[in-house]
């Protein structure tokens, strides 16, 4: 024990030997742990809610652990009736089961004489509670709602749009970083030009050019201007450069034709920034809130995203749907965050966001 | 057969001319170095060659077919780089195969190729291995493979061993000598390494800024070079430069500013009388002599003692240094001061303006 | 799938063979090119040009044939105000309360986050354990979606949610978050500022770790406190990254949209309506559509922009050469 408060305690290695904590350090400690309360806090009670039922959501103060109700079921009842305790009275401490209410009065009935309605005051009983994860919150999401089509939808378009943008992002980055040509210096002015108008200033007129082409309600009408991004061509480029062009000189004595040195060389030698910028795309494209928003109206064409806020709008009292599609919507990057988290952070950190 | 020509070659990068007309024949069989200072244009030469670059003006006949439009691929050449090249995501059989399978050989036949050429290489033990995986050798037989297996008709190897330490590189050397001599093909080579030249060509090319200065076969270049700069380019260590003036064309005297007058032969040498000239004397072509006797005097900087034999670097009174080869063992010290006698039937003699060799063709 | 894509590729192949031979390689770089400009093209460089298009033209056609010229009438729309510091006397009202929104979330927003995000950084740089968990830590809700943080924090604020219970159990009385313009505000701000915070820290982070360690061994040996260290040594070494984090984030933080209208709808009133609402909503959002004037917003905001970008060039060409 008293090890494990050495071990703990043990940092700033100073050369003199003192093992004791700095009061910098003791500042740092405090500050981070209140970063992983601050940070980690909202999310946690965030999936804790969404494991509790409808009727827990509406307790207030709330509590932090998913409870629910127990119920029994007795003859001579068709539902399950929840329990309860007797608070008071001559009953007191007895479990028995409740009928119906009325007003401030509960019917209940003991277990053991399942059809002898005894009347109890609502402030004098209190409710029998277990821990239990209310997955119905979640079951309901695919019975109830068009869930599935939400996620096939985001899926699909940050999947498409993904490939389209590699691909595309790929062969210009190749050209530009492997081929001298008349123009390439114009090519890549006017790349770096775009960098300067995000979507965000021209949703107009690209609605517009997105309109005549018929891709209005329609997810290609996410996915296609979605691929035209420059940092994609920035960040592969860069690190095309790096591969030397002798390479490229032997495949051709190879006899490799060019689009075989793209494919064959060019893009297995580019795994790690191609990679990178995947997982970027995906990021994108799976986060994308207000292009989806202007171009995608109808429900059936909805993602995750534009499903969730429009839910909030409709369903404030019905939290517990909610709740859940939230956390599933998170799910993924949650998922792909856990396993790729040093990828994303260097990918991340080298584009400068987007 | 596969024969190389090159019929005034030139190449401009932008209004730069790099190579400035270039002709040359290389004879099937043949082992051709290209040999020059670095930046001298043996690496565009040979991408011209290659078909990697296209020339800016004159034709490259291969079989006296000409392939100036020829892709490179097409032109059924393989090439040797100087960092080898290697495909760093493929096994070495990948690497080996890459080039047969663009070429739709059949799988069979590619995996009794690469056997072969595995076999001949000793790379048996390496196929399945990335070429991260491989020490600098390994690789550069492994790049050799990969040009090997193709089955090309003209070898192209640009600076292929100066990634090696000495000692790899002298046997590497002997192996690409070998290989040459096994596969019997018409080999283009390109070093700056002089050394290199002399041990391997059947014929070298001299290039100095983008000319052809000499070719021909690697002692004749040593014996007979055409100009200052392939004498000095040509031989370890560098032939000594000193200058001179004609005293007599006649009788062949040559008066040497830094010493006393050589008699050399009148015959073999183009003079005039009263000529600023430049002697080249090879450091195997002085010997020590007695001061009284001595055609130059020179002051002792710098001896190194190699056992079998022995280096003096030295410097005349006007400034020129001279390197004396020894055999054996001197007693000589720095600082002292030394006469050197020059043996006059293999003193050299250019013309200071031009550099022009003096003497005159052998017959 | 593998073999799906290598057979893909092969036939790719062949017209790409067949053009190489055509047009010769270093020509066939435009065939490489081709796919990504047209996207280029029609979804970032036509936008541009129509939208100065539409910011001189009137009437709710979205079609450029049916739209009427009209000048600089949507710029004067927009800057038509009596007092420019009382929205109220504008004639789009509206607009002004969304860029002076805009304005006071910028300042607040950025000046927090980078604020924070330093802080955080110089904690992380300190020799600490689990530096990669803290790490973690603070970036991970950079990942999360806009609408999800909004969800996230609306849950927490909502009128029987945890802050009003945390109220409650330490003797307040609760508050409306949301329905209260300021704390609608407020929350707006740090809702941002929460997560995008860990993006600049990552940045600043690696800013700080390129600072040489002999640095900071010379200046104790020179027996410095470590505030004095940080005045004279640490602050200036890692300026231009300061810098670069400073302009970026203002260039983020001025197109701020998604999280703020999930959490509020720029509610309450238009207390938390912020620039590129007031274009969605003009251009897409409202009836009748005024896509003109939409646009004319959004070239002004784009001025802003392009001002941001070439201060960040500037700055990392400094950052480059310095
Ligand atoms: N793509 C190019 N554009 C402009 N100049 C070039 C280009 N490639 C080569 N050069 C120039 O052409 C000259 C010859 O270059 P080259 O690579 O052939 O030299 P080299 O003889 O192979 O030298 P080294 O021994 O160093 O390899 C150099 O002066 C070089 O600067
Ligand atoms: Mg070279």
């Amino acid at each position: 024990m008293g090890k494990a408060i050495a071990f703990l305690t043990r940092t700033r290695g100073r050369g003199d030997g003192s093992q004791r904590l700095h009061w910098t350090d003791w500042f740092t400690y405090g500050y981070l742990f209140l970063g992983i309360v601050l940070m980690f806090g909202p999310v946690v009670w965030l999936v804790m809610s969404s494991f509790k039922t409808d009727a827990e959501l509406n307790n207030f103060p709330p509590r932090f652990l998913p409870y629910a109700q127990e119920s029994v079921v007795l003859d001579g009842h068709k539902k399950p009736l929840p329990l309860f305790t007797v608070t008071e009275g001559e009953l007191a401490g007895t479990q028995v089961a409740q009928v119906r209410r009325v007003g401030i009065v509960s019917q209940m009935v003991k277990l053991d004489a399942p059809d002898e309605i005894i009347k109890i005051k609502v402030k004098e009983r209190e409710p029998v509670e277990k821990l239990a994860l209310a997955w119905e919150n979640y079951t309901d999401l695919f019975k109830r709602f068009n869930f599935l089509q939400f996620l096939w939808n985001s899926t699909f378009i940050t999947i498409i749009s993904t490939l389209i943008m590699l691909l595309v992002n790929s062969m210009a980055a190749f050209a530009l970083s492997k081929y001298e040509f008349r123009g390439r210096t114009t090519v890549l002015a006017l790349i770096i030009g775009t960098l300067m108008i995000p979507q965000t200033v021209v949703l107009v007129p690209l609605f517009l050019v997105v309109r005549e082409m018929g891709m209005i309600n329609s997810l290609w009408g996410v996915i296609i201007p979605g691929a035209a991004t420059p940092t994609g061509v920035f960040l592969l480029r860069q690190y095309m450069l790096t591969i030397p062009d002798e390479i490229l000189d032997a495949a051709r004595m190879d006899k490799a034709s060019e689009w075989k040195i793209y494919w064959r060389i060019i893009l297995p030698l580019s795994a790690p920034a191609i990679a990178v910028l995947a997982i970027l795309a995906i990021m994108w494209r799976w986060n994308d809130f207000l292009w989806p928003l202007i171009v995608l109206s109808r429900t059936e064409n909805f993602t995750l995203q534009l499903a969730l806020n429009s839910f909030q709008g409709e369903m404030q009292t019905q939290w517990s749907s909610l709740l859940a599609m939230t956390v599933l919507t998170l799910l993924p990057i949650a998922v792909v965050f856990a396993f790729l988290q040093k990828y994303i952070a260097t990918g991340i950190a080298s584009t400068g966001g987007k | 057969m596969a024969n190389l020509h090159l019929q005034d070659i030139k190449k401009a990068f932008g209004s730069i001319e790099v190579i400035k007309g270039v002709n040359l024949t290389v004879n099937h069989g043949e082992f051709c170095v290209f040999v020059g200072p670095s930046g001298c244009g043996k690496s565009t030469l040979l991408r011209m060659i290659s078909g990697l670059d296209t020339v800016s003006s004159g034709r490259i006949m291969i079989d006296d077919d000409l392939v100036n439009d020829v892709a490179a691929a097409d032109r059924g050449l393989s090439m040797v780089f100087q960092s080898y090249a290697l495909y760093p995501h493929m096994s070495v059989r990948q690497n080996l195969s890459f080039g047969l399978e663009n070429l739709n050989t059949p799988r069979k036949l590619i995996q009794q190729k690469i056997g072969e050429v595995a076999a001949m290489l000793q790379i048996e033990e390496l196929l399945d291995r990335k070429p991260k995986d491989l020490s600098g050798g390994q690789r550069q037989r492994v790049a050799i493979g990969r040009a090997v297996v193709r089955e090309p008709r003209i070898f192209l190897f640009d600076e292929p061993l100066s990634n090696l330490d000495a000692e790899l590189r002298v046997d590497m050397r002997a192996e690409i000598a070998q290989l040459h001599k096994r596969l019997g093909n018409t080999m283009i080579y390109v070093t700056h390494d002089q050394v290199e030249a002399m041990t391997m060509a059947d014929k070298i090319a001299v290039l100095r800024a983008g000319v052809v200065e000499q070719f021909g076969a690697p002692l004749d270049l040593y014996h007979y070079p055409v100009n200052r700069f392939v004498a000095g380019f040509i031989g370890s260590p560098k032939m000594n430069f000193l200058n001179g003036q004609v005293v007599s064309a006649v009788r062949g005297e040559v008066s040497l500013a830094a010493g006393r007058g050589m008699a050399l032969q009148a015959d073999s040498f183009d003079l005039a009388d009263n000529a600023e000239v430049v002697a080249g004397i090879r450091p195997n072509a002085v010997s020590i002599a007695e001061l009284n006797e001595a055609d130059v005097t020179v002051e002792v900087h710098g001896v190194e003692r190699l056992g079998g034999e022995s280096y003096l670097y030295t410097r005349t009174s006007d400034g020129s240094s001279v390197t004396v080869n020894i055999q054996g063992e001197t007693s000589q010290e720095i600082g002292q001061t030394v006469g050197l006698s020059v043996d006059v039937d293999k003193v050299h003699l250019f013309d200071r303006e031009t550099g022009i060799s003096l003497r005159r063709q052998q017959a | 799938m593998a073999r799906m894509i290598s057979y893909c590729m092969r036939i790719i192949e062949i017209p790409m063979l067949y053009l190489q031979k055509r047009l010769g390689i270093s020509r066939l770089a435009w065939v490489f090119l081709l796919p990504n400009l047209l996207l280029f093209g029609l979804f970032a460089f036509l936008p541009v040009v129509l939208n100065f298009v539409y910011a001189m033209t009137g009437s709710d056609q979205i079609l450029l044939q049916d739209r009427t010229f009209v000048g600089m009438g949507n710029y004067q729309t927009l800057t038509s105000c009596e007092d420019f510091l009382n929205p109220n006397s504008c004639k789009d009202d509206l607009f002004w309360r969304a860029v002076y929104n805009t304005f006071w979330f910028v300042l607040l927003q950025v000046g927090f986050m980078v604020g924070f995000a330093l802080l955080t950084a110089l904690m992380l740089n300190s020799k600490i354990r689990a530096r990669g968990f803290f790490r973690s830590v603070f970036f991970f809700p950079v990942l999360l979606s806009p609408v999800v943080v909004a969800l996230i924090w609306k849950w927490i604020l909502q009128r029987e949610g945890l802050a009003n219970a945390a109220l409650e159990g330490m003797g307040f009385d609760t508050i409306n978050w949301l329905l209260d313009r300021h704390w609608a505000f407020f929350w707006s701000v740090f809702i941002s500022v929460w997560a995008h915070m860990g993006f600049y820290t990552l940045i600043l982070l690696a800013g700080l770790q390129a600072i040489p360690r002999d640095v900071y061994e010379a200046a104790s040996m020179d027996a410095a406190s470590p505030f004095r260290t940080f005045r004279r040594i640490t602050l200036p070494l890692l300026m231009p990254t300061m810098i670069v984090v400073l302009v970026l984030s203002l260039i983020k933080s001025v197109q701020t949209f998604d999280e703020v209208y999930a959490f509020t709808g720029g509610g309450p009133g238009s207390a938390t309506t912020l620039l590129i609402q007031y274009v969605y909503e003009t251009g897409f959002a409202g009836t009748p559509r005024l896509f003109g004037l939409a646009s004319a917003a959004s070239i002004l905001l784009a001025v802003v922009l392009v001002i941001l970008t070439c201060l960040q060039l500037w700055a990392s060409r400094r950052n480059v050469n310095g």
